[in-house]
């Protein structure tokens, strides 16, 4: 497994504030990185980070050994806890867009055969995400689950290189949550994914993840906490995933030890 | 039962509307009725029948000097200008709304230019307009322009801008230039909105079409009202007054209608 993404002495500061310190990671290919830590340790930062909506102060981050812009790409597939979807489109053309702006530059829209076409493809990607009954219907007029469904499907239409998740599942119910975990890992499965997400449920972070990096400081001056910025204190290769059954309330607590057993009681 | 869980239904809810306006319609009747009591030939409140009388001229005989029936001639100059007015602006406001909105650098160049512009009084141009454009035509369609266009813009401006950031990320990870992120994200919905702002519009736009008839015209419904005050014939005035009234709620309800139809997603409750 090679290195799809690499962060290479990043920062992140806005003026004399730093969010981000000395982050160096290196993320192989296919591998399910769970982000967990503290509000306030620039979880999302990170993540904005590798959307493109920020550009790193100091350092590289590289996707396929190449410097990423500082702006979105088709390469970076996003999901958001709300707002993901687009409320005056249906299901159907919500998934067709990604399509519709790479072959129609000018109109964004399709036509005769092409729109078929493309109509066929977001078909056949919703039945994936279990929506195909559901194409005509705005996304007013569907559950919070089934809207980060559409989401999902919008977002791997585009065939992304690396899949990003903001606490995608924050919002949902208990039940549907572990609908949509089973959903996601058999997603990152089929399609052979790279997905960093960024979740406040630990245990979610460990029943998904092949890999956990928890975001925190390092070290806190009392007279000036905006000096030291956060990093990835805790980096675990999971090898013995939390079953996906675990209900939430029942793991009292997760041991992590740096030899590569962590387990859970 | 607590008074603020009485809700009414929907046929009470359309009888308990039109009580008000029936109540102010009699006590009119009643007005009338007594000042005509007092004094036969009273000017200031006119009987339906005196209304009829003076409006049976207008609306049927054709006018000797131009051949044309004059209320209906009014209606269609008064139209005519609203109409161009209107959609001048719109189709300006959508356009520039849209540009301000998408383009924060278009925002920071023009924001507090047209903030600057719409903080002028329309009607204290109205003069300017007079001797740049004479007065025909183009300074009364004018006064709407420039009365309406800015709050507009600056209505869609505002709305495209506020458009989750979520939306414009999205987009852009699903490969969305520039130009298609416009044409296919904040243009349809912006749409609902300027519809919104033109309803709201309308009000203003009456009140320049008015005042500009009232100065300077020959035809026009605000020319009319403002020419028979001068012999006191609410006969005619309040008539025409109503008449405003009407073509005004059948814009704000056709405008309603359309929006209603043509962007379904845009009025299903919650968000």
């Amino acid at each position: 497994m090679s290195d799809l993404l690499a962060f290479d002495n990043v920062w992140l500061e806005y003026g004399d504030k730093i969010v981000l310190e000395r982050v160096d990671l290196a993320i192989a290919e296919r591998s399910f990185v769970s982000i967990v830590g503290p509000s306030g340790a620039g979880k999302s930062s990170f993540l904005r980070l590798v959307l493109g909506q920020e550009a790193p102060s100091r350092g590289r981050i590289l996707l396929d050994g190449k410097q990423l812009p500082a702006e979105c790409g088709p390469d970076r597939g996003v999901v958001f806890q709300r707002y993901s979807v687009f409320p005056h489109l249906t299901v159907l053309r919500n998934v067709m867009f990604a399509r519709e702006c790479a072959d129609a530059r000018f109109t964004a829209r399709l036509f005769g055969a092409a729109k078929r076409r493309a109509a066929e493809e977001a078909r056949a990607m919703l039945a994936e995400v279990g929506l195909d009954d559901s194409l005509h219907l705005y996304p007013t007029q569907l559950s919070g689950g089934m809207q980060q469904r559409l989401a999902i499907a919008q977002a791997l239409i585009a065939r992304p290189r690396v899949l990003l998740l903001d606490e995608p599942f924050g919002a949902l119910d208990p039940g549907i949550r572990q609908d949509m975990h089973r959903l996601i890992l058999r997603l990152w499965d089929e399609h052979a994914l790279t997905v960093l997400m960024v979740t406040h449920d630990i245990t979610e972070a460990f029943k998904l993840g092949t890999r956990v990096l928890a975001f925190d400081k390092r070290r806190i001056d009392p007279h000036a906490p905006h000096r030291f910025g956060a990093t990835a204190v805790y980096d675990l290769l999971l090898r013995n995933k939390l079953p996906l059954e675990t209900p939430e309330a029942s793991v009292k607590s997760i041991t992590i030890d740096r030899f590569g057993n962590n387990s859970q009681e | 039962m607590r008074w603020v869980n009485i809700r009414p239904n929907r046929r009470s809810a359309v009888a308990l509307g039109a009580l008000p306006l029936l109540l102010a319609l009699v006590a009119y009747l009643f007005a009338s009725a007594a000042r005509h009591a007092a004094n036969a030939s009273d000017k200031v409140l006119p009987t339906p029948a005196a209304m009829a009388a003076a409006m049976r001229g207008l609306l049927l005989d054709a006018d000797p000097l131009s051949g044309q029936v004059i209320f209906w001639a009014d209606t269609a100059a008064s139209l005519e200008r609203l109409g161009l007015g209107l959609g001048i602006c719109t189709l300006s406001a959508l356009l520039v709304g849209m540009v301000l909105g998408v383009l924060p650098a278009a925002r920071a160049t023009l924001g507090a230019f047209v903030t600057t512009i719409a903080v002028i009084p329309p009607i204290a141009l109205l003069p300017i307009l007079f001797i740049i454009f004479g007065l025909g035509e183009t300074a009364k369609v004018a006064l709407i322009v420039i009365g309406i266009t800015p709050f507009m813009i600056r209505d869609i401006a505002a709305h495209v801008a506020a458009l989750p950031q979520e939306q414009i990320v999205k987009a852009q990870t699903l490969g969305a230039s520039s130009w298609q992120l416009a044409l296919r994200v904040a243009l349809p919905q912006a749409l609902p909105r300027l519809i919104s702002g033109l309803r709201l519009s309308l009000g203003p736009a009456w009140v320049y079409l008015i005042s500009a008839e009232a100065i300077a015209s020959d035809v026009g419904l605000g020319y009319r009202i403002f020419l028979v005050r001068r012999y006191l014939s609410m006969d005619i005035i309040i008539p025409y007054v109503a008449w405003i009234s009407i073509l005004a709620i059948a814009m704000d309800f056709a405008l309603a209608q359309l929006s209603r139809r043509a962007f379904v997603w845009a009025h299903q409750g919650h968000r």
